[in-house]
């Protein structure tokens, strides 16, 4: 925090989703259309409030489903204004159709994800297998581990999807519940000072620009879908710079630091965690207890950004360590796959530098399940059993009844 | 004190169709939706169905919990999407009872597409369509039935859009059986579900049902008032007719709106489609 900005800094006792709503009231966007759902329900409640009260300019529709909801906001961001929303699982599930096309057309729409499970069986807890599904729609992806992040992040996340290098959506989760609904200490901005750095926005070929006619979202065969599709990757490829750039910038003018990754007692560790989302809390805890009750040297690599996923950075903080394991946590399955959606970015990197560490997962969290101190103590002690040499299964589940 | 369960069912016919294991409900108190489950639950004992002849779906919402409590073929599925699966069901098992449990926000808003095309295709699904309003499980948002002016947490001064009209947009769809009932009438709307079911084709029973905790809150209603509002607002279609128009403002019929036995089936008419392409065979 600069110190000079402490002054000015309101100290609120907020959940996840009043935090994310207070960001949105900031950012003043100019169109938001939502549906409720659980967790997200109270989230757009609250901005509903602030839109009745007259607190922010913003269109607000409660639309009819989610699928509208994004089709809205593609409306509205294609037409050149700032369009906002947020979901939860099935939610952003419904809306998957319409995710490709807000990428597709490169249309800087920013959504909150309040992470929950996915359906069958039914279910409203918290866990990423929304997120990791949509996960190949061209969305910039980044996790919050606690709800003054989720503020900050939904902060930068205008600027990083305004760019002009990007031009992408960016979606911004939070774990259901854990985050979304408990109140912690968060530390929010002053008004003006949100306005300043999210700035005015640049419209790029506006559909209301009737002196310059434009078509978005139009057929392109086999002769030209392609080429819009490299241009997405450059475009995420741009992405990891910005999101570095706007990152530093928060930094700068508020003193809070955002990287892609954030790393936690690494340097010395012989065991390296990886993990997205509030579960990286407990893990930090859980670190400095075992340096101090066992010397058991564990490290934290905390993921923020998703997509783009960054490799060099979890690369250069695993061979900066000491590191004999690496142990992976996922909170989404990818049933048939090698291990979670997170172990095999991570086992990617490791191709990428011509490395090899041995690595397991662990999936942890499914439908809200209790992950706490005593399962990422498990999981540390089969890491030192896979770095003495054990066989190690490549999935191994926390807190599961069997 | 420990009643042995053919006693109760003696006295309380529709308790065999419970899983009283699942007891108590997620039902708020005095909420409506339990009188219309008792209300179907009556209509099966009436009509003589069996547990395993009935098929129960739902989608996503305090209605749509309905199934959780009903010990038969149940299939409880995502918001919105109910008739869908249950189409599926339909057709693969023609020969099961098949009930649909669904919200306004349920069948109206997220899943509208698949009331108006059940309605036009004319399936045998008997659809019993808890009107309360509101979205009731996600906190009390507006609804495409809240009524004009009417307070939810998305419209907290007063709704300004129009709502729906239900019966009729059923009816205009193609719906062959359409009715009207209340959770304060119970007794009648056993009847209009039971007939509901007997009825071959696609079937709507809209039941106006409270929302004591989320829409009564809102609106400054009791319990009390909500259900004396169904009972002081509604009345039966015979005595709707013979109301000179302009006293017709404000006032709900209740009972069969629309009955008609012209139109085939729809999984009868694919069915026999099928037997004709096969030259009988399938
Ligand atoms: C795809 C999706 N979007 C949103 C939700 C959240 N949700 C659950 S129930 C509900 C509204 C239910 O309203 P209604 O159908 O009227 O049923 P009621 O609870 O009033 O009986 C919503 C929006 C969901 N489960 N799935
Ligand atoms: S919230 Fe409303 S509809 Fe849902 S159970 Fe309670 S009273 Fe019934
Ligand atoms: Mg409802």
């Amino acid at each position: 925090m600069r110190p000079e900005l402490i002054k000015e800094v309101t100290y609120v006792p907020y959940s996840g989703n009043m935090a994310a709503a207070e960001a949105m009231r900031q950012i003043n966007p100019d169109v938001v259309a939502a549906y409720p759902i659980t967790p997200q329900t109270e989230l757009m409640q609250f901005f509903a409030d602030f839109v009745a009260n007259g607190l922010v300019d913003s269109e607000y529709i409660p639309v009819e489903s989610e699928h509208s909801a994004m089709s809205a906001c593609v409306g509205a961001a294609a037409a050149g204004s700032r369009a906002m929303t947020a979901t939860a699982g099935p939610g952003l599930a419904y809306m998957w159709e319409v995710l490709g096309i807000a990428s597709g057309m490169r249309l800087p729409i920013v959504m909150t994800v309040v992470n929950r499970a996915l359906s069958a069986p039914i279910n409203i807890h918290g866990d990423q297998s929304d997120m990791m599904g949509a996960r190949d729609q061209g969305w910039i992806m980044l996790f919050s581990e606690n709800a003054e992040e989720q503020y900050d992040n939904l902060i930068q996340a205008i600027r990083i999807a305004e760019d002009e290098r990007t031009r992408l959506p960016v979606m911004v989760g939070m774990d259901g519940f854990v985050i979304s609904h408990a109140i912690e200490r968060v530390r929010l901005l002053p008004d003006r000072a949100v306005e300043e750095f999210v700035g005015e926005l640049k419209p790029m070929y506006p559909l209301l620009d009737v002196d310059n006619p434009v078509t978005h979202g139009a057929v392109a065969m086999t002769d030209s879908y392609m080429e819009f599709k490299r241009q997405q990757r450059e475009a995420m490829t741009n992405a990891y710079k910005v999101i570095k750039e706007v990152g530093e910038a928060f930094e700068e003018a508020f003193g809070r630091k955002y990287e892609h990754i954030e790393t936690y007692k690494t340097e010395d560790a012989d065991y390296i965690l990886v993990i997205t989302g509030s579960a990286a809390g407990t893990a930090k805890y859980v670190v400095d207890k075992l340096r101090e009750e066992k010397s058991i040297k564990a490290g934290l690599i905390k993921i923020r950004t998703f997509r783009p996923f960054p490799y060099n950075d979890v690369m250069d903080a695993i061979e900066a360590s000491n590191c004999k394991a690496i142990g992976i946590f996922d909170r989404a399955e990818t049933f048939g796959g090698a291990s979670g959606p997170l172990f095999e970015e991570v086992a990617t990197t490791q191709y990428l530098r011509r490395k090899y560490y041995p690595m397991t997962g662990f999936i942890y969290g499914l439908g809200g399940r209790d992950t706490n101190v005593n399962h990422i103590e498990e999981a540390i002690d089969k890491l030192m059993r896979l770095a003495a040499g054990e066989e190690i299964p490549l999935v191994n589940y926390l807190n599961l009844k069997e | 004190m420990n009643i042995p369960m053919e006693k109760i069912i003696e006295k309380k016919p529709y308790f065999k169709y419970l899983r009283l294991d699942k007891m108590p409900t997620i039902w708020c108190p005095g909420c409506g939706i339990g009188q219309a489950f008792r209300a179907t639950c009556m209509a099966l004992h009436d009509l003589g169905i069996d547990n395993d002849q009935v098929a129960m779906v739902s989608g996503i919402g305090c209605s749509s919990r309905t199934p959780g409590y009903f010990d038969g073929f149940t299939l409880h599925t995502t918001h919105g999407r109910a008739l869908a699966f249950a189409t599926g069901l339909k057709l693969a098992k023609p020969e099961l009872t098949t009930i649909v449990f669904s919200g306004d926000g349920d069948s109206l808003a997220i899943g509208g597409n698949h009331f108006i095309h059940a309605a036009r295709r004319n399936i045998d699904i008997t659809l019993v369509l808890i009107n309360n309003w509101i979205y009731g499980m996600t906190g009390g948002q507006v609804s495409p039935t809240t009524p004009k002016g009417s307070y939810a947490t998305t419209t907290p001064y007063g709704n300004y859009e129009p709502n729906f009209d239900i019966a009729k947009m059923a009816i205009a769809a193609g719906a062959t059986y359409v009715a009207r009932g209340t959770a304060y009438h119970a007794t009648e709307l056993s009847k209009l579900i039971a007939d509901g079911i007997k009825h071959k084709g696609f079937s709507l029973i809209e039941v106006l049902s409270p929302c004591t905790i989320i829409y009564g809150r809102k609106n400054r209603m009791s319990i009390e008032e909500m259900y004396f509002w169904f009972k002081g607002n509604t009345l039966s279609v015979k005595a709707w007719e013979k109301l000179p128009e302009e006293k017709r403002a404000g006032k709900i019929p209740r009972g069969l709106l629309h009955h008609d036995t012209s139109r085939p089936e729809y999984t009868e008419v694919y069915w026999n489609q099928v037997k004709a392409l096969s030259g009988g065979q399938k």
